[in-house]
């Protein structure tokens, strides 16, 4: 019988709890436990997401990696705060995932974190308000809608200097390759780690976890004991991206690093200019009567309108325009 | 024998064969999953032994 001696970690030669092919590394848990908020750290040097004095709103769903990212942020000494978006989804998935961020921001020390529910603050939850969508606009988008406004209202009120989210390379690469299979020029001239503001109401979007593979997010949050929600939102079930995201896995099992390739070697043709991408006309941006963001359409952007039509009378009035 | 769990799924499995062809041998991509014994992450060249409980988590998500 052949005695294996098993893969063992590069620094210190016990049991290794993690193997990266893509970066010929196999780590035992200490070491995987430093190599993470290291590398998570060179990214945001090297994209210059935010400095160590700036504030930073962190958007958290109870998922593996908007805690994960919590949680390395601390770690590596930022001045975070968590925010919770409430969007009443029901089956038990927005009470859980609340459940999953209040035991994690107990859990180290009380975590500074604010919480906006969607149906107190508007009168309506992300459900209710798709329902009762006239054009039968997808949940999903209705959703990405009211979360955007939401960031960019507490980034501003509360004068934060970026938003940081926990997209992963895999969701990245995911996104890169439905672009390019479709060519939309458009998202993949703004696909990048970093969105500066481009007005005081809209927030910088930065994107720490860019380089981190979504298996090592998950090995992550498993290793440090974060308690997160596994099950999926209901509604992005059966989501495209689960497709892209195994169509590349295949890619990187022939090919290991061939995610990581994808997504850097696209970043830096666009960076030297060897591909590019039409500059987006200059479209006059106006101020939302309502809440101030900007708006291309009318007066009022299009979160407010969405509630200014008849049938979400129901709903209002919203606290947030009472002001 | 081994057994392999993901989700509310269970495979049986010879023992002595790695997590890694174990898994793949469950028809899924040891991309798409980590691999957890005893409570601990074990990495896919791990040897399985006979009455294991390996527990699959997967990791890819929708978003
Ligand atoms: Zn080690
Ligand atoms: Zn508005």
């Amino acid at each position: 019988m052949s005695v294996r001696r098993g893969m063992r970690c590069r620094k210190c030669g016990a049991p290794a709890v993690i193997n990266m092919p893509q970066h010929k590394l196999a780590l035992c848990e200490e070491h995987y436990l430093e190599w993470v908020p290291a590398r998570v750290g060179q990214t945001i040097k090297r994209f210059r997401m935010f400095r160590p004095e700036d504030k930073v709103l962190v958007a958290v769903s109870g998922g593996k990696d908007s805690l994960a990212l919590w949680d390395i942020l601390h770690r590596l000494g930022y001045a975070v705060e968590g925010l919770y978006i409430d969007l009443g989804i029901g089956g038990g998935y927005s009470a859980q995932s609340k459940e999953k961020v209040q035991a994690f921001a107990e859990t180290r020390g009380g975590l500074p974190f604010r919480v906006v529910d969607v149906r107190e603050t508007y009168g309506c939850s992300i459900p209710e308000l798709a329902q009762r969508s006239r054009r039968g606009a997808k949940t999903c988008s209705l959703c990405g809608l009211v979360k955007r406004h939401i960031m960019n209202r507490i980034a501003y009120e509360g004068g934060f200097a970026a938003i940081a989210t926990g997209h992963n390379l895999d969701d990245e690469a995911a996104v890169l390759m439905q672009n390019t299979l479709h060519w939309q020029a458009g998202y993949l001239g703004r696909q990048a780690p970093v969105l500066p503001s481009t007005h005081p109401h809209l927030a910088r979007k930065v994107k720490p976890l860019c380089l981190m593979y979504e298996r090592e997010m998950a090995a992550y949050s498993l290793v440090r004991g974060i308690n997160y929600i596994y099950d999926e939102c209901p509604y992005s079930v059966g989501a495209k991206t689960i497709f892209y995201k195994e169509l590349l896995n295949q890619l990187e099992g022939r090919s290991p690093g061939a995610k990581l390739h994808f997504y850097l070697s696209f970043l830096k043709a666009k960076e030297e200019g060897t591909i590019r991408f039409m500059e987006e006309e200059e479209v006059q941006m106006q101020n939302c009567r309502r809440c101030g963001q900007p708006t291309t359409a009318g007066d009022l952007c299009a979160f407010c309108r969405l509630w200014e039509r008849p049938e979400m009378a129901v709903c209002g009035p919203a606290e947030e325009f009472e002001a | 024998m081994v057994k392999l769990i993901l989700r509310d799924k269970t495979w049986e499995l010879p023992a002595g064969m790695t997590v890694r062809d174990a898994i793949k041998k469950a028809g899924l991509d040891p991309h798409a999953v980590l691999a957890m014994r005893d409570g601990k992450l074990i990495n896919e060249e791990t040897l399985t032994r006979p009455g294991d409980v390996i527990t699959l988590i997967s990791v890819i998500s929708g978003g």
